[in-house]
Formats: structure tokens, C-alpha cells, sequence
């Protein structure tokens, strides 16, 4: 099913849509030139930079030439050295490690909380459902950056509003949930209207046949509700996934206020590290092709357990 | 007849669980906003003197706007400025590929379109962001980083956009009424000018504020491409005022007021234009 909710739908049969279409198949260049510039773009910002990665993730610099070794450094194939350098380094280990720690706080606590708000903007009689999902939104107009000095001056001591001077928010173990809880500001009200859109989107007169039947507002948020989104639920949480991998923004912008936040201390801030502070640029590329892997592989896994978990909950 | 009565008289009554779930939701989301109001209205003594939530009405609001916008010769204005290029001519440039792309891969079939339209459902997939460093390693090779181009250039396609507005143009767009302007002698040019533009309208506009909040909220890809402080957005320009003073705390009240000041016009273009919006797409677009 590939439908768009609330867009009207053509009632053309997809045999003579197809027919239609072969029908003007050599009459136009349009599509050809419409698309051109998409395909350009991907090729030149999205696959050259992949495959560019990859060539430079089996070489490194040599210096040679000359007796004396004097000659200007110049590439050489380096096989999978980079690759083993980085496997085999305890700190790239270490950053996947705080990484996945803070997605293992943030990620849960995100679904949980926009599934809970959007089930509570649907319940009946619920009251100042406008402003506060206005409210639960309006973070997600602020730029990851921006969340995370903002919070920064919530945790930092000598401001802090809430108690920053008796919790420990940049303390060893307080950074993970000081990281995540940013994380989670930033995008819980976005999932909770994708959510909330979910549940409107679901036929009332089942709802209405489980209260005749004596189901309480709740049984029937748990019961009916959440099982009917699940596959919403599994999207969000694809996004969810992916985006904890992607994190960077916020350890990065409260590393100043935070000593616990090393250089390195998340896998991207360490690919930057590599290739922009220390001019490693092909251990930097080995890097980034390893985590690109990694991050496409655990979208596909999460689809997959999403999709499997659907059919037998709905079975 | 007695379920009936109970649940008309309990309608009277507002639903006290979800509602009060609700208010401390919209607390937590708006309480640290509200405090960078409070706080910017305070002076650096203040900040650290006075009760957190209680405001200061003694010119101290002025004074540290006026503190921020002068900083560095107006640098700050700079970053904004900078900042709405990226987004607007970003978003507008990104909107009308991915648009025009979507039409062409939901209303024709080409040479090629299966297998363009697969590449980029696999491109959905692919973490943008991760290719940061990749991009600035290619740019770079070719000495084309630190410019405009190399922050726009790479933002400008978004597979994801493309997807929605391929599924968008299949479902909004009618073989019919094609048919019809084709029977009526207008080039296929104009079919996709004054017909399918039109009924693309909402996508377009959905994918439009996606992608110019997508490039206003980036931060890792200007923080590689550019070294030159002229050019940075206001995320980087205000993530580098942190580092600067990030250990005089007698800054923060300068840092401050450029987080009101970049939070607050995102946050009202947004609020206002949230009814024109449809994130159904996005819930719909993807269910597969």
C-alpha cells in the first residue's frame, strides 16, 4: 500500500495506467529533463562522495623518493589497514559504545512519550489538547545546536533552574541522560503528531462498538489504539534508530561546558576528528564507510523486526 | 440505556489524565524556551544573582541584544543572514528538483525510471549526514570548499523528498485530467506547469519546510566545509561564540540572547504556517 492519507485517489486500473503510459512512452523528454537534475546531484553529493570514501579507505600517504626519503608523501594502496586500524581501535569501540548508550536512554523514552501524548490528544474530553500540542511541538523548530546550549545552561551550574548545582548533569553517568534528554526534546512533539495523525486516521466506529461494550477510555488507548499504529510506531522508531546514530550536534555543542565529552566521544565526532583535525583523511573515510554500514544495516534489521512484529500483533 | 446515560453525563466532565499528561508534556517542551526568554532579560550578574524565573526589567534585555548584534563588528547579523540563504535558497532550489523529479517518476515511464525510483527508495536509507565528511573530502579535492556552493550543493537533493513527492504526484495528479489537456493540444511542458504544479501544491510545500528546516538545523556539513566565519550559519556562529567564551561565564548572557534571537522568528514562521503543512504525508508516504 503506497497511498497518501487524505489525497485523492486516481480509480484508473494500474493495467491501464501502465497502458496509458507506454501509450506517450517515446513522445517526451519531459520526465527525462525533469529528473535530470535529481540524478546529477545524487550522482555528483551522494554516490561520488561514497565511492570517493571507499578509494580513500584503502589507501594511505607513503613518503618516498629519493635515498634520503625525502621525496613529497604520495598515496599508496594500503589494503585493509585502515579498516583494521580502526576495528582494532579500543576508542572507536568506546564511542560506539557511549553512543548506543545514550540511543539505548533516548530512543525508548522518545516512543514512549510521543505515543503517550498522542494517545492522550486523541482521548476523549482531554482538554487544552491545541496549546499543548503546539507546545510539545515547538522544539522541533529549534536547531539541534540551539537545544543543546539551551539545556546546556539548564544543566550548567551557576544558572541552572533545575538543580544543576546538587545533580551532577555533566558527571560521568548524568552526561548519557543529559545527551539523551536533549535528543529527546528536540523530536518528541514531530513524532507525536506523525503518531497522532496515526490514531486520527483510524475508523471511530471501532472505538465506539468497544465502549458499548464497556471499555474504558484506557482499555481501549491500549487495547484498540496502540496495536492498529503499530506500524506507525515501527517508523518512528526506524527514525528514532537512525537519527541516534547520526548524533553529533549535541555532545559536540555541550562538549565545552562538558569535560566528561571528549573529542571523540560519539563515532561521528570521531570521523571528524580523524580527517579534520588530525589530517587523517583515510582513516577518517575507513570510518565513515564502517559507520555508513552499520547504520544502514540496523535500519534494514529494525524494518525487518518492525514488519514481522506488525503482521503477528495484528494476526 | 444505562451505559448510555453514564457516558453522556460524564461528558460534562473534562478527562483529567490525559489532560494533566498533556500540561506536564508541554512544560517540559516549553520551560527551557521560556527560561532563555527570563534570562535574556538579565545581566550577567543578575543571571547568576537573582531567582532563575524571575525576570529583570531593568534595560538588561536591550542592552544584551544590542551587546550581540554589535559583537565582532555585527557578525551576528551576518549568521542570520547567512543562515536564511542557506534554508531559503536551499529549500526553494531542493523543493522544485524534488518535485519535478517526483512528477516525472509518478506520472511517466522512461527509460530507466524502475531503476532510478529503487536507487533513490535505497538512497532514503542512506544517513546524510554521515556523508558529510566524505562530501568535504571530494569538494576538497577539487578546492571546492569554504563558499555557499559547498554548503547548498550537497543539501540540494533529498531522496526522502523525492519519494514523498513521486507517491504524492501518483495519487494527486489524475491520468484523466492529463488526458484530457493532452486532447485539448497542450505540450507536456505545460501539463506539468499549470496542472500537475498546482494539484502538487501541498507536497511541495510540505517538502519545502522539511528540507529549509533540515538546512537551518544542519550543523556537521557547514562545520566541515567552512573555516571562514563570514560565512557561517547561525548554528555554527553561535556554537562558536560558546567556544569563545565558554570559559568566561561573563559572556553567557551575549550567547544567550543569540539562542532567543535565532529560537523565536523559526518559532513563529512555524507556528503560523503549521495549517499549510500536511506530516500526514510523511506518516502516509511511508507505509509501505
Amino acid at each position: 500500500m503506497t497511498t497518501v492519507a487524505g489525497a485523492p485517489r486516481t480509480s484508473t486500473g494500474r493495467a491501464a495506467r501502465i497502458e496509458s503510459s507506454t501509450r506517450r512512452r517515446h513522445r517526451t523528454m519531459l520526465p527525462v529533463i525533469l529528473i535530470a537534475p535529481a540524478v546529477l546531484l545524487l550522482l555528483a553529493f551522494t554516490v561520488a562522495p561514497a565511492i570517493y570514501a571507499v578509494i580513500l579507505s584503502f589507501l594511505h600517504l607513503q613518503i618516498s623518493g629519493g635515498l634520503l626519503g625525502t621525496g613529497t608523501p604520495h598515496e599508496v594502496w594500503a589494503g585493509l589497514s585502515n579498516y583494521i586500524e580502526t576495528l582494532t581501535d579500543p576508542e572507536f569501540w568506546q564511542s560506539l559504545g557511549r553512543m548506543l548508550l545514550i540511543a539505548a536512554i533516548g530512543v525508548p523514552a522518545t516512543i514512549a512519550l510521543s505515543t503517550m501524548f498522542a494517545l492522550c490528544l486523541d482521548a476523549k474530553r482531554a482538554r487544552l489538547v491545541g496549546i499543548t500540542r503546539l507546545a510539545i511541538f515547538l522544539p522541533y523548530a529549534v536547531p539541534g545546536v540551539i537545544a543543546s546550549l539551551l539545556w546546556g545552561f539548564m544543566y550548567l551550574p551557576a544558572t541552572s533552574p533545575i538543580g544543576g548545582n546538587v545533580i551532577d548533569y555533566f558527571g560521568s553517568t548524568g552526561i548519557f541522560f543529559a545527551v539523551a534528554n536533549v535528543a529527546v526534546w528536540s523530536v518528541v512533539g514531530f513524532n507525536m503528531v506523525i503518531l497522532y495523525t496515526a490514531v486520527r486516521s483510524l475508523p471511530a466506529d471501532v472505538f465506539e462498538a468497544a465502549e458499548i461494550d464497556g471499555a474504558s477510555e484506557l482499555q481501549i488507548a491500549l487495547r484498540i489504539k496502540l496495536p492498529l499504529i503499530a506500524p506507525a510506531i515501527t517508523m518512528v522508531t526506524l527514525f528514532s534508530v537512525i537519527g541516534a546514530l547520526q548524533l553529533f550536534n549535541e555532545p559536540t555543542t555541550l562538549k565545552p561546558l562538558a569535560n566528561a565529552i571528549t573529542s571523540t566521544w560519539v563515532p561521528l565526532m570521531r570521523v571528524y576528528a580523524q580527517a579534520n583535525v588530525n589530517n587523517d583523511i583515510y582513516g577518517g573515510a575507513a570510518s565513515s564507510f564502517i559507520l555508513i554500514v552499520m547504520t544502514v544495516g540496523l535500519a534494514v534489521l529494525v524494518n525487518l523486526i518492525g514488519r514481522h512484529g506488525f503482521k503477528r500483533g495484528t494476526r | 440505556m444505562t451505559t448510555i446515560a453514564i457516558t453522556g453525563a460524564r461528558k460534562k466532565h473534562p478527562n483529567l489524565v490525559p489532560t494533566i499528561i498533556l500540561v506536564i508534556g508541554a512544560l517540559y517542551c516549553f520551560l527551557p524556551v521560556l527560561w532563555i526568554v527570563i534570562a535574556s532579560t538579565k545581566t550577567n550578574d543578575q543571571l547568576f544573582g537573582t531567582p532563575t524565573f524571575l525576570p529583570s526589567f531593568t534595560g538588561g534585555f536591550f542592552t544584551n541584544l544590542q551587546a550581540l548584534f554589535a559583537y565582532n563588528n555585527g557578525i551576528f547579523g551576518r549568521w542570520v543572514l547567512n543562515s536564511v540563504i542557506y534554508a531559503v535558497g536551499g529549500g526553494l532550489l531542493s523543493t522544485v528538483i524534488a518535485g519535478a523529479a517526483g512528477y516525472a517518476l509518478g506520472k511517466y515511464r522512461f527509460t530507466g525510471s524502475v531503476w532510478i525510483f529503487r536507487a533513490i527508495v535505497a538512497a532514503v536509507l542512506l544517513p546524510q549526514i554521515m556523508l558529510a565528511v566524505p562530501q568535504f573530502l571530494l569538494l576538497a579535492k577539487f578546492g571546492m570548499t569554504n563558499n555557499y556552493a559547498a554548503v547548498i550543493l550537497p543539501q540540494l537533493v533529498s531522496p526522502f523528498a523525492i519519494y514523498l513527492c513521486k507517491i504524492y504526484a501518483q495519487a494527486a495528479v489524475p491520468d484523466e485530467l492529463m488526458e484530457a489537456a493532452r486532447i485539448d493540444g497542450s505540450s507536456e511542458w505545460r501539463i506539468f506547469w499549470s496542472v500537475g504544479s498546482r494539484l502538487m501544491l501541498p507536497a511541495l510545500v510540505t517538502v519545502f519546510l522539511l528540507q529549509f528546516i533540515g538546512i537551518w538545523n544542519n550543523f556537521l556539513l557547514p562545520f566541515v566545509m567552512l573555516n571562514n566565519d563570514q560565512l557561517y550559519p547561525l548554528t555554527l556562529g553561535l556554537y562558536g561564540l560558546m567556544i569563545v567564551t565558554g570559559g568566561q561565564a561573563a559572556q553567557y548572557s551575549i550567547v544567550i540572547a543569540g539562542v532567543l534571537v535565532s529560537i523565536v522568528p523559526l518559532a513563529i514562521l512555524f507556528l503560523s504556517l503549521q495549517r499549510y503543512w500536511k506530516i500526514d504525508l510523511i506518516s502516509g508516504g511511508v507505509k509501505i
